[in-house]
């Protein structure tokens, strides 16, 4: 990782976020850019208009479960989400998140987080930092071969770089 | 594949069903939950929208084509059939890429991959398969480790052979007993998502006892399928006498009876836990909106009138299905203002119902017939609701706005129960309207 990415807001949410309010169905032969803009839509309508670049997207248990769609993980990148902070995650989610260079932590405490705080994390270190309540949390890191690979750039750049040689 | 006969020269490891598919594929005498290893894949498909769409720009981008195109599948599924110009793009551009990357396992309008895969005796007891779809885990009824992956990995999957994983823990639920007429393997699984949840990310469900042994291969497919929906990463069924008989019947019998038999946990091996459930006391369940494990007892649920009642997907259109639909309908009508629409879930499913005279059954019902494919299950085919609709479906999910309006209401149910709901006009208990002797299903 270069640095430590900027603080975001939160935008919190509850358990069980599926895929189909991430990406509905319906709307996959929208673009990805189309498609993000109704990302939690059918929860939370003001979503995906109010969130910018760098924030944080914080939720319950199992984020992410239903669907394999990409699609839901790829909104949340397009609309710029820097990581996704959750009690539990849907594995397919999870790593399609991953590979596309998008952070998804587990984060116990995930439930002390308000909307609207403004959070800094570093996903290497697994350093997350309340600044609006002033309280700092320790997770546990990804293991390092997913490191890396959100280091690349995701799972594409990383292959890339392992075909060319240049990689371990 | 090459299943080898186990060495049992040195002691092993006591390991489970899911940890020695996935021993074998990392090439490894065994592995033991948590352990991350690299597991070659053995087999790997998608469909229409998961796959060549989103693998092609990927594969040019690494310069490299399929690692092993004999060891690779596509089925397109959900975008059939084309309803507007964008999705017969999609539909063509699948029949492309399988021309241009050869790949001859191209089942194109023939039904839904999770069966049809099946169907041709693709799923190999043994087997470890990656798919590019969340319902990937229905081949576990034949003993193999089946996971859904996103477009990404099965991208990688399809260019390198293999992939990484964290090896689960084991979970294993027994039924003991029989279950009453009318109660059926989804019944089980609505019931396993009340009792289970649905965050069980990250470990393995196997199922066993005296009515999983006695249910046939595409009730047990019922049983992995809706592991997805449990969140489990695969669900799996030792392979049995039943296991193999089906796969002779589709013309690929096992290479060796003996070998695929050891596919079995071992009796001392870890389980992270061990349910028990009498299926003699298991009732026909409902899950109401907006998720799968919002279940009761059908006769629990109290009055809820239907606008349309949906016979379709991987989980709930096959053979069997249509089978108990009919067993419901033979002789009945569906409710005036209520549709029923089936979208039988391949090809052979709709030639052998025609051949058993259970379309003519439906058909005189009122039902409406549907194309193969995923359909409204997907969000994408004929079927979808409009805001207030209240539906019952044979699918696996009901999350919000997945079959139409976000403020559509589905309700989730066996065939039997769909059916009974399609005649009723309401959410019945759908064991009265099976009591009929002297009436041929």
């Amino acid at each position: 990782m270069t640095g430590i990415p900027k603080p975001g807001r939160a935008f919190v949410f509850g358990d069980n976020i599926d895929t189909d309010v991430l990406a509905p169905g319906s709307l996959m032969k929208l673009s990805p850019e189309a498609l993000a803009t109704h990302c939690l839509k059918a929860i939370d309508p003001t979503f995906a208009g109010a969130v910018r670049p760098g924030d944080v997207l914080v939720a319950g248990a199992n984020f992410g479960l239903g669907s394999s769609r990409e699609q839901a993980a790829v909104s949340l990148k397009i609309l710029g989400i820097q990581a996704v902070l959750a009690t539990s995650f849907a594995r397919i989610f999870w790593r399609n998140a991953i590979n596309l260079g998008l952070p998804a932590l587990v984060f116990p405490q995930a439930g002390e987080i308000a909307s609207g705080d403004r959070l800094a994390l570093d996903a290497a270190s697994g350093l997350i930092e309340n600044l609006t309540q002033n309280r700092r949390y320790v997770i546990s890191p990804l293991p390092e071969h997913l490191l890396q690979m959100i280091a690349d750039g995701g799972l594409i750049p990383h292959l890339q770089r392992r075909f060319q040689g240049t990689a371990a | 594949m090459q299943l080898e006969p186990m060495d049992r020269s040195t002691p092993v490891l006591a390991m489970t069903l899911v940890e020695k598919v996935i021993a074998r594929a990392a090439g490894r005498a065994a592995v033991r939950p948590g352990e991350i290893v690299t597991a070659g894949v053995d087999f790997a498909f998608a469909h229409d929208s998961s796959g060549p769409r989103r693998w092609r720009p990927y594969l040019e981008q690494l310069g490299v084509g399929i690692w092993d195109p004999s060891k690779v599948a596509l089925v397109s599924d959900h975008y059939v059939p084309a309803v507007d110009a964008e999705s017969a793009a999609i539909l063509s551009d699948a029949r492309a890429f399988a021309r241009e990357y050869g790949v001859s396992a191209f089942f194109d309008m023939v039904g839904i991959c999770h069966l049809v895969l099946p169907e041709h005796g693709l799923i190999r007891p043994g087997a470890f398969i990656a798919g590019g779809d969340s319902h990937t885990p229905m081949a576990g009824a034949f003993g193999t480790y089946a996971a859904g992956y996103g477009a990404t990995d099965m991208a990688a999957i399809v260019a390198t052979g293999e992939t990484w994983l964290s090896v689960p823990q084991t979970v294993r639920v027994e039924w003991s007993g029989a279950f009453q007429p009318g109660v059926v393997a989804k019944d089980v699984m609505l019931f396993l998502c009340r009792e289970l949840g649905l965050d069980n990310a990250f470990a393995a469900i196997e199922y066993g006892g005296a009515a999983v042994d006695a249910m046939n291969m595409p009730e047990r497919m019922v049983l992995a399928n809706m592991a997805a929906e449990l969140g489990f990463e695969t669900g799996v069924v030792a392979p049995d006498r039943i296991t193999f008989d089906y796969l002779a019947a589709q013309g690929r019998p096992v290479d060796d009876e003996a070998v695929a038999l050891a596919l079995r946990s071992d009796l001392d091996c870890t389980y992270r836990a061990v349910h028990r459930f009498d299926a003699t006391s298991l009732a026909p369940q409902i899950a109401r909106p907006h998720a799968p494990d919002n279940v009761t007892d059908a006769d629990a649920l109290g009055d809820v009138a239907i606008d349309q009642a949906y016979i379709g997907a991987c989980v709930g259109a096959k053979l069997g299905d249509l089978r108990m639909a009919a067993e419901v309908l033979q002789g009945r009508k569906v409710a005036p203002g209520v549709r029923l629409l089936v979208a039988p879930a391949s090809s052979a499913t709709t030639e052998q119902a025609a051949r058993e005279g259970i379309l003519t059954t439906l058909l005189e019902a009122g039902a409406i017939l549907l194309p193969s494919g995923c359909g409204a299950c997907a969000g994408m085919g004929a079927g979808l609701l409009a805001a207030g609709e209240v539906c019952i479906s044979s699918t696996n999910r009901n999350f919000r706005g997945r079959m139409g309006h976000v403020d559509a209401k589905v309700y989730l149910g066996s065939p039997y129960s769909v059916a009974a709901a399609a005649v009723a006009g309401r959410i019945v208990d759908p064991r009265p309207m099976l009591a009929r002797p002297g009436v041929a299903a």
